[in-house]
């Protein structure tokens, strides 16, 4: 299949204006503008476009509530705080390409009605913070961007904010409570983003790799768009994949392509010509698939049907010789790092959970430990206000509902059989 | 007290014009700070506060909140080694152990000398070509224990 979002990622300059324009780049904002904000709505709705950042919310429906909003300003914001562990697929975008994300919002904050936007990029992104900073000046420069683009009474300002670690943060209503300059923490809805979100005006937060597809969409049409991909969710997707493969890395491909091909066919297969043990297809909150998983097609329905989720696309890949345990510990590290501390299950649920794990893995835990991972796992679950928690428990229950017998092994064994040691971080 | 510098204050003034609400230029300014003090003690919190218009407990809350603001003194370079799954797939537990080894320090320490931190941290978005770390702004990939040897004595 062609490339159409990492079609030029590759190309010298491709972040200067120039260069970008010389491949076609900023088309679609003359075309957007000659179609009026309305119809621009209307072919991202009929192009079945969904956020991909994990969530997989319609673009169309979520712009939709924007527009009826009858309050002004509104905010269009890019969330490029991509942190779920394994995913790394919107760095091109932010490194490499910027002006492909500029115009895709532009467009967006056109159909939006929006006049202002920020990209809130992660803070472990140093280079894209320079180079999406430079972009937006020559975007200025060219009139892409201020007051009356191209001649007509659409305004956009659009600046950089830059996080600083912190995983929450890539949740809407966390990132607008960071943005304005408050700890990134989850805000109870309703009211909803679309009506009170940044400065509690209507606001738009989607994904870095939705906001590319949009100028795509205009360009090309909805149709043809759509015509890519799964019928659920169409169009291609970054896929992301890591681990113990040939050939890890960033790959755009249809959506609805089938686990195996990614991992045999563009993963370059197992290293060392392992065998499979597991795969976690979305990044670390999504759940463990196994080999027999392999037919599974990468798309929103099959992995729901299958017990797991797409997420980002984030797919890591555990040879034979993983151990488990270790894994989920090390995930379960993560979540207990990067909970908010408001709700309260999930601050002490994850914290909990990872020293069970510990204890497990170094060989001191007894067969009462696991009933305590299920059951502080059905603790958290539903009885949180934000994902983060919910994502916490899905390597947990699902490692327990394939694995079981590796966590019984540590248990009997009194100890991990690779030798590996959970280590408490200072 | 402490005091901002010009160019930390003229930071601080240009974010603050980016944004509706002034309390935005939270984030922007401890950045800044942190870039000239090398990390924000408790005095250069309270000046960052003042400069923004903001209670110098909410800097505090800020800064307290994320990973990369620095809370106590730092090495002139700081590493950040990621030990996240897809990492630790990858053998990043080893390097770990092969960098306190060899700087003689435990994660989250300083060389007595002040030239290196370590840290310990969640995914830096390397995952396709683990293990990775940070130092300073500099991303290195796919690391192996000799690469590690030859990428430190350039620092």
């Amino acid at each position: 299949m062609e490339k159409l979002l990492l079609k030029n990622a590759d190309v010298p300059n491709i972040n200067d204006i120039d260069v970008y324009m010389s491949h076609g780049g900023y088309l679609s904002l003359d075309k957007a503008f000659a179609m009026g904000s309305a119809e621009v709505l209307d072919m991202v709705k009929r192009s079945g476009l969904r956020g991909r950042g994990g969530a997989w919310f319609p673009a169309g429906m979520k712009w939709q509530f924007c527009v009826e909003v009858d309050r002004f300003p509104k905010y269009l914001i890019a969330n490029a705080d991509e942190g779920e562990p394994g995913t790394f697929k919107d760095r091109p975008f932010l490194e490499k390409d910027p002006h492909q994300l500029i115009e895709g919002m532009i467009v967006s904050a056109y159909a939006i009605g929006a006049s202002g936007g920020y990209i809130y990029l992660r803070g472990e992104y140093p280079d894209a913070y320079r180079i999406l900073n430079a972009a937006i000046d020559q975007a200025y420069k060219k009139g892409f961007l201020g007051k009356n683009i191209k001649g007509t009474d659409f305004s956009f300002d659009l600046a950089v904010h830059s996080g600083a670690g912190a995983y929450i943060c890539g949740e809407a209503s966390a990132l607008i409570e960071s943005l304005e300059g408050k700890r990134g923490q989850f805000r109870v809805r309703p009211p909803y983003m679309a009506t009170h979100g940044a400065y509690a005006k209507p606001t738009v937060v989607n994904n870095v790799e939705t906001l590319v597809n949009v100028s795509h969409i205009i360009n090309k049409g909805a149709a043809w768009w759509s015509g890519i991909g799964s019928k659920d969710s169409p169009g291609t997707k970054v896929f992301g994949i890591s681990g113990h493969l040939n050939k890890p890395g960033l790959y755009e491909l249809p959506m609805g392509v089938p686990l195996r091909e990614l991992i045999y066919e563009h993963g370059g297969g197992i290293r060392g010509g392992k065998n499979l043990k597991a795969v976690i297809p979305g990044g670390v909150s999504t759940s463990f698939l196994t080999p027999e998983h392999l037919d599974v097609n990468m798309d929103v329905k099959s992995l729901q049907e299958a017990g797991s989720a797409i997420g980002s696309g984030a797919t890591m890949v555990l040879d034979e010789d993983t151990c488990i345990v270790h894994i989920v510990w090390r995930a379960m590290a993560f979540f207990a790092h990067e909970s908010c501390g408001r709700c309260t299950p999930c601050r002490e649920g994850t914290d909990w959970m990872m020293r069970t794990l510990a204890r497990i893995d170094n060989g001191e835990g007894t067969m009462e430990d696991l009933d305590i991972l299920k059951d502080v796992s059905h603790t958290i679950h539903n009885n949180c206000f934000c994902p983060l928690g919910e994502g916490a428990v899905m390597p947990v229950l699902s490692s327990l509902k394939y694995f079981r017998h590796e966590y019984e092994e540590h248990i009997k064994g009194k100890g991990c059989p690779k030798g590996l040691r959970a280590r408490a971080r200072h | 007290m402490v005091e901002l510098s010009k160019e930390t204050i003229q930071e601080i003034e240009t974010a603050a014009a980016k944004y509706p609400d002034r309390n935005s230029a939270l984030m922007p300014a401890l950045w800044a700070a942190q870039r000239q003090f090398g990390y924000l003690s408790e005095e250069v919190l309270e000046a960052v506060a003042l400069a923004v218009g903001v209670p110098k407990a909410k800097a505090q809350g800020i800064a307290t909140y994320h990973t990369l603001y620095w809370k106590k003194p730092v090495g002139k370079n700081v590493l950040m080694l990621c030990t996240n799954v897809a990492c630790t797939l990858m053998g990043a537990e080893t390097m770990l152990e092969h960098l306190e080894r060899k700087l003689g320090i435990r994660e989250g320490g300083t060389t007595p000398d002040g030239k290196f931190t370590l840290m310990e941290v969640e995914c830096i978005g390397s995952c396709g070509s683990g293990p990775a770390m940070v130092i300073n702004e500099t991303f290195y990939y796919e690391l192996t224990e000799s690469k590690i040897d030859e990428i430190l004595a350039k620092y």
